[in-house]
């Protein structure tokens, strides 16, 4: 820094006839070990991210040579503790995790946008700071939970309504996982329609817009990356949910035909099984290959959404 | 990113105050703990006891429970299932094993062979299975035969009419089992599925013994099974019998103690040979009738009384 500073010629003069007060070595030491303890922070999580990945990777890989991939991918026999024959197919497991996550979606999205929409566009000033407090509480709420609310409260509901036998299924799931990813979409989503330019809004009202050609035509398209994003997040936050849907699915290894149907999901096999399973033996691994799969299926869902927030930066 | 780490800070605020919430919680119960502890200070001697995830509960009820009447001993007891049980007694590395069968044969040369000496075997208690349904199923009794219909994998059964039952809700049986590492999940494959068959895929695989019952008083068209301690008002317990058509038997003390209630098991703790005068004096305070209360308590059969 004092480099940058003599280049100039007016404080080189200056400089000259009242020396600058210059720091100790001590204080420049400091500032130096700060830095590096913050730039040692700024990359930690990248070094956590990768050694996570490692120590799963090390973990499921030596399986890889004694598994035949196409059976573990596309049967559904999941049967890691049979006498006779184990068997380890996670296809029922994947289309559980699918089923519940886009049923979800299916539920949260118009929701979740339609609040964005609100927040940003119709509500005023008091009513928008309660109705955002009261959306982050419902972020804060821990997923055990939302677990507890499916096992007893919506079971119940979901029996009365649908007359069905079983309550714990991929509806009550999805009711459940779309509670909790809202607060994540009216967030990032609100974010990104306040990001749209106000000479939008100018030109459209100019226009003789209707407030729903406002909204549709104009707004929706021109926040249609952020919204995008807050719709990935929303997913990847539902595949990797555990606890609620351990409780809400009915855990069943099944491919459901409806809605009402139990399934499992990959996450809460993991949780069910990892607990009392002996380290090292082949059902452990699969496990830890289980997570390797989730990893790399959020990962890929958080990629995209970082992709879709850059496409916003650019226009 | 801005969007983002807008977000993530009220997160991160919110999960803050929630995390010193419940480390104020901790604190304060870890105060209670060591308060409680402190009297017991001095020499305490431990006991390791590893094994049958059953008798986990019960194992740490009854040391718990002695640790009151005998503050100098701690058993410390851990589960992981019978076989990690046996293989620890064998390697030597616990006092006492849990096991909710006996031991093999060849168990017991291995660890005769280890230690110079055959495993000494205490039966401490027994644990009846129950099945248990709905209460407006209007069926009370079943075959061994047909519960292996009923879960095996190509078993023949899935429609209560076929067990002669008629249920306003609905003809599909809902089978209700555990997680497949379970000991009750073994136990049930070996004495009602077979040894060598494995289960029907689709059945609801709960995580606790307690969660079978609660899932079963919830959904008329239910069957599952689980220790018989689980028994709430808002199921109905089903006889059982081996045979079709045979003497159906209620679980209860007095059934399991004749043998006639087919899905009993004993319960077992066994120690490498003759066990060390501290461990002798646990194991007869578990044989004595304090000892078999915690038993009955923790919803086990205890062991009946001699006369």
């Amino acid at each position: 820094m004092a480099n940058a500073v003599r280049e100039t010629p007016d404080t080189v003069a200056s400089t000259r006839r009242t020396p600058r007060p210059r720091r100790g070595n001590l204080g420049i030491l400091g500032e130096r070990v700060i830095e590096v303890l913050i730039h040692l922070c700024g990359i930690s999580a990248m070094i956590f991210v990768f050694a996570i990945f490692f120590f799963v990777f090390r973990e499921g890989a030596p399986i890889l040579r004694k598994l035949d991939l196409g059976r573990f991918f596309f049967t559904q026999t999941w049967y890691p503790t049979s006498l006779n024959t184990p068997r380890y197919g996670v296809g029922a497991l994947i289309i559980g995790t699918f089923s519940v996550t886009v049923l979800a979606m299916l539920i949260a999205v118009p929701f979740g946008i339609g609040a964005a929409v609100f927040l940003s566009e119709f509500c005023g000033k008091k009513m928008k700071e309660t109705l955002k407090i009261t959306i982050e509480l419902l972020a804060a709420i821990p997923s055990v939970v939302w677990g507890f609310i499916g096992l007893t409260v919506l079971n119940g509901v979901i029996q009365k309504v649908f007359n069905v036998q079983v309550g714990l299924n991929v509806l009550n799931a999805a009711i459940l996982l779309a509670l909790m990813s809202v607060p994540i979409m009216v967030s990032i989503g609100e974010d990104a329609l306040k990001a749209v330019p106000d000479s939008y809004r100018e030109a459209g009202i100019a226009l003789g817009c209707t407030k729903w050609q406002l909204i549709w035509r104009l707004l929706l398209p021109a926040a249609k990356n952020g919204l995008l994003a807050a719709v990935l997040l929303g997913v990847g936050r539902a595949v990797g949910e555990t606890m609620a849907v351990l409780m809400a699915t009915g855990h069943s290894v099944n491919i459901p035909h409806s809605i009402f149907d139990s399934v499992r999901t990959l996450t809460a096999t993991i949780a069910a099984e990892l607990g009392e399973t002996a380290e090292g033996s082949d059902h452990y691994r699969v496990l830890f290959l289980i997570g390797i799969l989730l990893f790399t299926m959020t990962f890929l869902v958080n990629l995209l959404a970082d992709f879709a927030v850059k496409g916003i930066r650019k226009k | 990113m801005n969007t983002l780490t807008k977000y993530d800070l009220r997160t991160a605020i919110i999960s803050t105050l929630a995390a010193g919430l419940i480390l104020l919680g901790c604190g304060q119960k870890e105060g209670v703990g060591t308060d409680g502890g402190a009297k017991s200070a001095g020499k305490v001697t431990s006991i390791q006891n590893i094994g049958s995830d059953t008798m986990v509960n019960l194992a740490q009820a009854w040391a718990e429970t002695y640790h009151q009447v005998d503050p100098s001993v701690s058993v410390e007891v851990s589960g992981g299932g019978s076989g990690i049980g046996v293989a620890a007694l064998i390697n030597g590395t616990c006092e006492i094993a849990n096991s909710s069968r006996a031991l093999e044969p060849e168990e017991i040369q291995k660890a005769k062979s280890k230690h110079g000496h055959d495993p000494k075997e205490f039966l401490v208690g027994w644990d009846a299975l129950a099945i248990y349904v709905h209460t407006s199923n209007p069926i009370d009794e079943i075959s061994i035969e047909e519960l292996s219909d009923i879960y095996k994998e190509g078993g023949s059964i899935d429609k209560w009419s076929q067990l002669g039952s008629k249920l306003a809700g609905g003809e599909e049986i809902i089978r209700v089992s555990r997680q497949n590492n379970s000991g009750t999940y073994h136990y049930f494959r070996e004495m009602v599925v077979g040894k060598k068959s494995d289960f029907k895929l689709g059945s609801r695989d709960m995580n606790g013994s307690k969660d079978v019952v609660e899932l079963v008083s919830r959904t008329p068209n239910a069957i599952g099974y689980s220790g018989l301690g689980y028994k709430t008002d808002k199921v109905k317990v089903l006889k059982v019998s081996k045979k079709k058509g045979g003497p159906y038997v209620a679980p209860s003390i007095p059934t399991t103690w004749d043998k006639s209630y087919p899905i009993a098991r004993p319960m077992f703790m066994y120690t490498p040979g003759q066990p060390s005068p501290h461990v002798q004096k646990y194991i007869d305070w578990i044989l004595t009738d304090a000892g078999q209360a915690v038993v009955k308590d923790s919803g086990y059969v205890p062991l009946p009384k001699k006369q």
